[in-house]
């Protein structure tokens, strides 16, 4: 072994981030982390500097869900570290690899309310799905080391790693542990990733005998890299497909298995299939009460397989007939085996034609709808998206806020490709949509990366577009500005007897004047004479963010709509369709 | 069981249970696992901690409240938490449990020979002795300290303090020296 070399805390902290591969971290600079922005000078890691450090957070997620990659942000103590709880929390809730750095005061002032100081571990505890307080610069690779292998294996999510100043100034002997002492150090981990043979067989057998069987889809499908054992299983047994907000891209939406979004926005189809199935197959999905609506009558007849790798979610919300823990890739495959197995041996599929037909009808009566506007009315958004849709450059991302827009995203949008959706789903984080598209960018540079926002959310982290335009991350940027908070307005129409509270955005700037400000194209549409030209230029423009303000009309609602804590089988169809009611039984 | 403390939440084995759970012996791992309990809403009637033979890791005694969630799901998330090594679940009945008390106790003019009868029987140790109070220790199980402090209460509790419950499976004998309780099993 060569001479032994020795390293402050801080230049053992940028290499270990270099040994993990990092090739870009995003941050924001202060006090107690300032240490380690020195050696990162001379660092391969590019790092992004924000103006805001949860748009620091938000663009890891967003450089996560497009690579599978964990994104890497890096702030200081105190107020920094606070303003990394919605990422971590939104990272938490969605599974995204994430490793967060904190600044924190030396290790004499820990307690003693010093400056900047706080207590970022217990803060963030419940937030993160491991968090740790290095208290020795020998300990930072190690720590380092732990923080990616938590975040990237089992159920992934976010690690933060919070490290004094004087840690980060001490000095230590460089090492690198190796995969054995990452183990050893972590007795208590150890992720099931192989299916339990058994189950595998039962299932397999479940979804040969089942006469109305779904698949429902969630975003481990995503995580597990499980897109194409997916499709094989839907294909080999013609099953249908319903891809959840956080699964859509996983199973393509122009596939003829594929009926889209299930849930409180669902489509209907998707909805009632599997209302009325008789076996749901939940490959990495959490039966979210976005999805199951009312529990005690979702999916009333329907058994269950539910393969996740965290076994806490079996079981959490719906007793499953056979649960699998384990990933969903190889669970799947084993799966896929399996069924082959059944069919060599002379097993067959129970005919499962008259149920592809049944969901095809109601396919057919319930398209996506919506009423185009009246000459001279503000635009509809669904039909900005559509616009949109149809000229998007191949391999677009799109990125979605929270609210209306979000929902609107997700069903007119068509997603052909995993990684091509982003947004914050368990959480609902309203700002989302900019720093995400940045980090999804940032990560993807050959691809076009169109955030659709609301004017609500624009407004809480649009700041980000300075650093878009100073680091040269192009973005896109669709604002449906129907200068309401939309979806507060929708439900304060529907179930507060239209008495509108505090959801009126009508003061709302000059958004083409804010995006010229911060050093991008702004573009106003306004009647649907303007669109199509609109979108060509912002298509076109490669050498800066652009930013579309699209006005659409305020009083559009969300159809389908399952109220909150109804059943799914009282979904609310958009109103041109409801006289067809009778037809989802 | 003796019925004697009917109100005792300690006393009713349907809605308790004893989870012993084996964890890194790391700075605020205490804090985790408490803090899960309370962000997912379940309860703890108990907690006793302290390190194992192995200074690496820490044995931390639960006794838990599982009318209102299930148990399965507590214990698939406790060992979410990465410092959690192992979980095993403690039937009551198959598992020897012990707490400590350590009470003051008024004890003045012919008060006191009764007080001191009591501790006698129930080999309860008295630990300091003031003019007109006894502060007195017992350990033992749950169920002798829950009737050893229903008598007490009759004499007046100045001050009382009960510790968390530790337990560990039982063998296959039991050791009878001394063995005044006469609990069922």
């Amino acid at each position: 072994m060569s001479k032994k070399e020795i390293l402050t805390g801080a230049e053992a902290l940028i290499r270990s981030l270099e040994m993990e591969n990092v090739e870009i971290m995003f941050g924001l600079p202060g006090g107690c982390i300032l240490p380690a922005y020195d050696p990162l000078l001379k660092s391969s890691i590019r790092h992004v500097l924000v103006r805001h450090e949860q748009g620091a957070g938000h663009m890891a997620q967003g450089y996560a869900h497009v690579t599978g990659r964990p994104g890497v942000a890096m702030v200081t103590s105190g107020p920094a570290a606070t303003n990394m709880v919605t990422p971590l929390c939104d990272a938490f809730m969605d599974s995204i690899p994430m490793v967060c750095i904190t600044g924190q005061v030396s290790t004499s002032a820990i307690g003693t309310d010093a400056f900047q100081e706080c207590d970022t571990v217990g803060i963030t505890r419940s937030v993160t799905k491991h968090n740790e307080l290095v208290m020795r610069a020998e300990d930072i690779p190690l720590a380092i080391r732990q923080a990616f292998h938590i975040a990237t294996t089992g159920r992934p999510g976010p690690v933060l790693v919070d490290v004094p100043k004087d840690v980060l100034q001490n000095t230590m002997e460089w090492h690198w542990p190796t995969d054995e002492d990452v183990l050893e150090s972590l007795p208590g981990y150890r992720p099931i990733t192989k299916g339990h043979p058994r189950m595998i067989k039962e299932a397999a057998k479940l979804l040969l005998a089942s006469e109305r069987p779904v698949l429902y889809l969630g975003g481990g499908v995503l995580k597990a890299h499980a897109a194409e054992a997916v499709r094989e299983l839907a294909e080999m047994l013609k099953i249908p497909v319903v891809t959840t907000l956080m699964a859509r891209g996983a199973f393509p939406d122009d596939h003829e298995l594929c009926y889209g979004m299930p849930g409180m926005h669902g489509t209907a189809t998707a909805i009632t299939a599997m209302q009325k199935a008789d076996l749901l197959c939940a490959l990495g999905a959490r039966f979210d009460d976005r999805v199951t609506g009312k529990v005690s009558s979702f999916a009333p007849d329907a058994k269950i397989i539910h393969v996740d790798i965290d076994p806490a979610e079996q079981g959490k919300v719906r007793k499953p007939d056979v649960p699998i823990v384990g990933d969903c890739r190889l669970v799947v495959e084993e799966i896929v085996k399996a069924v082959k197995e059944l069919l060599a041996e002379g097993t067959t599929q129970v005919d499962i034609t008259p149920w592809r037909s049944r969901v095809n009808g109601w396919k057919e009566q319930f398209p996506l709808t919506y009423e185009p506007s009246e000459p001279g009315a503000r635009l509809k958004p669904q039909f900005c998206l559509e616009k949109l849709r149809d000229a998007a450059p191949k391999n677009t991302i799109l990125v979605a806020g929270v609210g209306q827009h979000q929902m609107w995203s997700s069903l007119f949008w068509k997603f052909n490709e995993p990684y091509s959706w982003v947004n914050s789903g368990g959480l609902g984080t309203m700002g989302f949509s900019v720093p995400a598209a940045i980090g999804a960018k940032a990560a993807r540079p050959d691809a076009t990366v169109w955030a659709i926002d609301g004017d609500g959310c624009f407004q809480m982290t649009a700041q980000e577009l300075v650093t878009a335009t100073t680091e040269g991350i192009h973005v896109k940027i669709a604002i449906l500005n129907n200068t309401y908070l939309g979806m507060v307005r929708q439900w304060q129409e529907m179930f507060y007897g239209e008495r509108y509270s505090e959801v009126d955005l009508s003061g709302c700037p000059d958004f083409v004047k804010w995006a010229e400000a911060m050093g991008c194209v702004g573009i106003r549409v306004e009647s649907p004479e303007e669109i199509d030209a609109a979108i060509e230029k912002a298509n076109s423009i490669n050498d800066r963010s652009v930013v579309v303000e699209f006005r659409v009309e305020e009083f559009e609602k969300v159809f389908p709509m399952v109220p909150a804590g109804a059943s799914n089988d009282d979904v609310l169809l958009h109103p041109t369709q409801e006289n067809r009611r009778e037809f989802l039984k | 069981m003796s019925t004697i403390n009917a109100n005792n939440p300690y006393g009713d084995s349907h809605h308790h249970h004893i989870l012993t759970v084996l964890v890194q012996n790391r700075p605020g791992v205490l804090a985790r696992v408490a803090s899960l309990f309370a962000r997912r809403g379940y309860n703890i009637f108990s907690l006793a901690v302290a390190p194992t033979e192995d200074e690496n890791y820490s044995r931390i005694t639960i006794v838990v409240d599982i009318s209102a969630t299930p148990l399965e799901q507590i214990v698939k998330q406790l060992f979410k938490l990465i410092d959690v090594v192992r979980i095993t679940e403690l039937d009551p009945r198959k598992s020897v449990e012990r707490e400590l008390m350590v009470a003051t106790v008024r004890a003045d003019g012919d008060q006191r020979a009764r007080v001191i009868e009591v501790a006698g029987i129930f080999e309860a140790k008295i630990l300091a002795v003031g003019a007109d109070v006894l502060t007195i220790s017992l350990d033992g199980e749950p169920q002798k300290l829950d009737d050893f402090e229903e008598l007490l209460r009759g004499y007046g509790i100045v001050e009382s303090q009960r510790t968390g419950r530790v337990a560990l499976p039982k063998l296959e004998r039991e050791a009878r020296k001394g063995a005044t309780k006469g609990k069922a099993s």
